[in-house]
């Protein structure tokens, strides 16, 4: 589950009108918006960053203001390595690749980058995707083919969804985290049907992770192939940043991992890792690899740099556990109530009482200069109203105190707490 | 497994549906899941586990994209807890 900002991450058909308007389909939709709006509140989902300062600070809507909800968890896209990284390669390698990776548009950095990852996993292969939106539709539609099964968490990640829309497997969802639910569909699948579980590391909603250990090995006793989509997860958790799977010791049962350059790796793109013998064959039949210009050589450069740094990243890690940890407890200890009880991730989210209240709070603190991310129905799981909260490394001490402060005084404000 | 009779199979959903039909709407052949009954897709999901629970089946989000109508799913339950 995601960013889908007025709309589920697993698809809808909206019925067709007979107006012969195609847009009229949207219509309740442009009215819940223009109501939202008319009660008063800035339009949640219209915000500009007119400067960006550092990985936690930019000027919003002419406003100074503190970035709590950017999935830039380990502060990378200012970082001078890899600045100076993407100046160079545009320098000497132009600024874009107008090509398909398998015609004119692999450069030697886009092979560096994959030598990266496969050094930064631990993996025989890796493939460059240009989003991991791509990554997840090209690598689950191309392997689960027709009598095939696609067995996944139904709160998975919209390009999980649209994954599966894309090919011809049967789709079996499963409720979220649920052991038991996964194993008895498992079990029910004809004999001798293909078999594939996709997994998330870290559920993006509520910042909670997957119990993996336990479902990686109830679908391996099953016959089923893992894909694990690590996009929240990665150079942070894990001894090395390889995510939830190295976490729990169960990376090596992982068939396919799933990443995205957008979050940790502060740039674009996205990538699958690999030790399928066979998995190099998937540069020939992805649609989604295939059909799509590569990623410009500034981005791969940048990239690479940034995974080779998150190699080392331990401090950075252990800084930015600190950070969920403190305000974790603090927002609990202001009464708030939060996704999960314990900090899982570096995703804190807070639960709001409804819409209207949750808009407002978010505006609250807008004005009071911090950024979360509002996520509201029907785009969140059980039609919850929340404040997402996604920390960075890069976030000082005192910020987060300064963050503290800030929902203390919006919350009591708002009357939420 | 032997020949299922519908109308057993009508009657084991029907249990079924009661803790998810929150209005109590009355169920006819031509009933619909989204229309008549405002099943939400997280409602679906529990609704269609319970059926898949209790026939020991799979009814996939394909199958059930098939699936608008009660008279719809209890002839595609009736055929898979047959197979
Ligand atoms: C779980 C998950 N998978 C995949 C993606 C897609 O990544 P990208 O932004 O690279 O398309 C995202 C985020 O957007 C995500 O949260």
């Amino acid at each position: 589950m995601s960013e889908g900002i007025s709309q589920p991450d697993a698809p809808v058909a909206l019925e067709a009108t007979e107006s012969g308007d195609l847009f009229s389909k949207f219509d309740p939709l442009i009215k819940q918006r223009s109501d939202l709006l008319a009660s008063g509140v800035e339009d949640p989902f219209n915000l500009v960053m007119e400067k960006v300062l550092s990985p936690t600070r930019a000027v919003c809507n002419g406003r100074d203001t503190i970035l709590l909800g950017t999935y830039n968890y380990m502060g990378m896209t200012f970082d001078p390595d890899v600045i100076q990284a993407g100046k160079d390669a545009l320098d000497n390698y132009g600024s874009g690749t107008t090509g398909s990776r398998v015609l004119n548009g692999t450069y030697q950095g886009h092979k560096e980058c994959e030598e990266a990852l496969k050094e930064f996993y631990a993996m025989d292969h890796a493939m460059v995707f240009s989003t991991g939106y791509q990554a997840n539709l090209g690598i689950i539609s191309t392997i689960a083919g027709k009598g095939d099964y696609i067995v996944l968490d139904i709160d998975s990640h919209a390009s999980i969804w649209d994954g599966c829309s894309l090919g011809n497997a049967e789709i079996v969802p499963f409720r979220h985290n649920d052991i038991e639910a996964l194993e008895k569909r498992l079990k029910r699948i004809p004999e001798g049907a293909g078999k594939l579980v996709v997994l998330e590391g870290v559920y993006s909603m509520l910042g909670d992770i997957a119990p993996l250990k336990e479902m990686i090995a109830v679908s391996k006793a099953h016959g089923a192939m893992v894909l694990v989509d690590e996009a929240h997860s990665m150079g942070f958790i894990g001894p090395n940043g390889r995510g939830v799977a190295e976490d729990q010791g169960c990376l090596d049962d992982v068939d396919f991992v799933i990443g995205t350059f957008s979050k940790s790796v502060g740039t674009v793109g996205g990538f699958c890792v690999s030790n399928h013998p066979k998995f190099e064959i998937m540069r020939l039949v992805c649609r989604p690899y295939v059909f799509t210009a590569s990623l410009p050589p500034s981005v791969v450069a940048t990239a690479a740099t940034s995974i080779r740094k998150l190699m080392h990243g331990g401090n950075k890690r252990a800084h930015l556990w600190e950070n969920s940890k403190t305000l974790h407890g603090g927002l609990t200890k202001l009464g708030f109530t939060l996704g999960t009880t314990e900090p899982q991730s570096a995703i804190v989210a807070v639960i709001m009482p409804d819409l209207q209240r949750g808009a407002a709070m978010w505006e609250a603190l807008l004005k009071e200069g911090l950024y979360v991310n509002l996520a509201r129905p029907p785009a969140t799981p059980a039609n919850m109203t929340l404040l997402r909260c996604s920390l960075c490394a890069e976030h000082s001490a005192e910020e987060v105190e300064t963050i503290l402060g800030m929902f203390e005084r919006a919350g009591k404000a708002v009357g939420i707490i | 497994m032997r020949a299922m009779e519908r109308a057993e199979v009508d009657q084991r959903i029907r249990a079924l549906i009661e803790p998810f039909n929150k209005k109590g709407v009355e169920i006819f052949e031509a009933t619909t899941f989204a229309g008549d009954l405002e099943f939400d897709s997280l409602t679906v999901m529990d609704f269609v586990a319970a059926i898949e629970d209790e026939f020991d089946i799979i009814i996939s989000m394909n199958q059930q994209a098939e699936i608008e109508t009660w008279g719809q799913l209890i002839d595609a339950v009736c055929k898979l807890a047959d197979d």
